[in-house]
C-alpha cells in the first residue's frame, strides 16, 4: 500500500492506495497516523478512494486510528470509500461509527 | 459440458507476505470459472482471512510452521481447506464483533467476515494435527453478502481476536 500525506485547509489528508491488509498495509497506516499525530495534526482525513482490498486487520487499523486520534482530542474522518470498502465496514456495523463522506471536499467542510 | 473437478494444493511458510502467493494462485484457479469480479473478491478475502488466522493464531508467526491450502471446485461448489499446525481454540470464546462493547476493538472480525463472504465454514481440531477450516461457496448462485454473521459449526488458544 502507498500512502501520500498532504495538507489542505488545515487538515492532514492521507491518500491510501492499494491493499490495507495484514502485515503490510495495516502497519503502514498505523505508522502514518502516528507520524501525523507526532507532527501535531488534530484534523485528519483518510481518503480511501485508491484502496483495492481491505481485510479485517485493515479494518482494525482504521478503528485503532479512529480511537487513537479521538483519544488525543483530534478528529478523524473518512472519504471516498470504494463500494467494497463500504460493504466491509457495513457488515460489521462500523459505517456509522466513522464519520464517512462522499468525497474530500464534503469532508473538509465538516471539520 | 461440466468442468472437471479441479484439485489444488499449496504449502506456505507462516509469513504474511505468502498470503499474496495464495491470492495469485487462487485468482488463477478461479479464472477458469464464470464468476463475476465481486464474487472473486469476496472469496479471495475469505481465504485471506483463513490463511492469516492460520499464520498468526495457529502457527504463532513461526515461519517454519506450515500452512496447507487445498482447493477443490466443480461447476457447483468451491471448497477451500486451510490447515495449520496450531493447537486449536475454543469457539465459545469468540467475541461478537457487533456487540456494542466490541465495536471499537481493533480485532476479532476475521471469522465473522469469513462467515459473511462464504456459504459455510467449519472448523475441525485434531490433537497433534493442527486446526483445519473448511470454507464452502456455492458457485453460480446469488452473490449478495450475508450481513447476519450466520451460525457456523466450530470444533475446539485465545480465539477472541480471530
Amino acid at each position: 500500500m502507498k500512502i501520500n500525506v498532504r495538507q489542505r485547509e488545515g487538515v492532514t489528508i492521507l491518500d491510501l492506495k492499494g491493499k490495507i491488509t495484514i502485515g503490510v498495509g495495516d502497519v503502514a497506516l498505523r505508522d502514518a497516523i502516528h507520524q501525523a499525530l507526532a507532527a501535531g495534526a488534530q484534523k485528519l482525513l483518510i481518503n480511501l478512494g485508491g484502496v483495492t482490498t481491505i481485510d479485517s486487520s485493515g479494518v482494525g487499523e482504521l478503528v485503532s486510528s479512529y480511537t487513537t486520534v479521538t483519544n488525543r482530542g483530534g478528529r478523524l474522518k473518512l472519504a471516498d470509500l470504494p463500494p467494497k470498502v463500504a460493504d466491509i465496514l457495513q457488515i460489521t456495523q462500523l459505517i456509522t461509527v466513522f464519520d464517512v463522506y462522499e468525497d474530500e471536499d464534503e469532508a473538509l467542510q465538516q471539520f | 459440458m461440466p468442468a472437471e473437478p479441479t484439485p489444488f494444493h499449496l504449502t506456505i511458510g507462516s509469513r504474511f507476505e505468502n498470503i499474496e502467493l495464495v491470492h495469485a494462485v487462487l485468482s488463477d484457479a478461479l479464472s477458469a470459472f464464470d464468476l463475476d469480479e465481486e464474487s472473486r473478491h469476496w472469496i479471495d478475502l475469505a481465504v485471506r482471512e483463513a490463511v492469516a488466522n492460520a499464520i498468526k493464531h495457529g502457527n504463532r508467526l513461526e515461519p517454519n510452521k506450515r500452512v496447507e491450502i487445498d482447493l477443490e471446485m466443480d461447476d457447483e461448489e468451491l471448497i477451500v481447506r486451510v490447515r495449520d499446525e496450531g493447537e486449536g481454540f475454543d469457539p465459545g470464546d469468540l467475541n461478537d464483533p457487533l456487540a456494542p462493547e466490541n465495536r471499537l476493538r481493533p480485532n476479532g472480525r476475521g471469522i465473522f467476515y469469513m462467515k459473511s463472504f462464504m456459504d459455510d465454514i467449519q472448523y475441525r481440531f485434531r490433537p497433534g494435527e493442527g486446526t483445519e477450516v473448511t470454507l464452502r461457496k456455492r458457485l453460480g448462485g446469488e452473490n449478495d453478502l450475508d450481513r447476519s454473521g450466520a451460525e457456523t459449526l466450530i470444533d475446539p488458544a485465545d480465539p477472541s481476536d480471530r
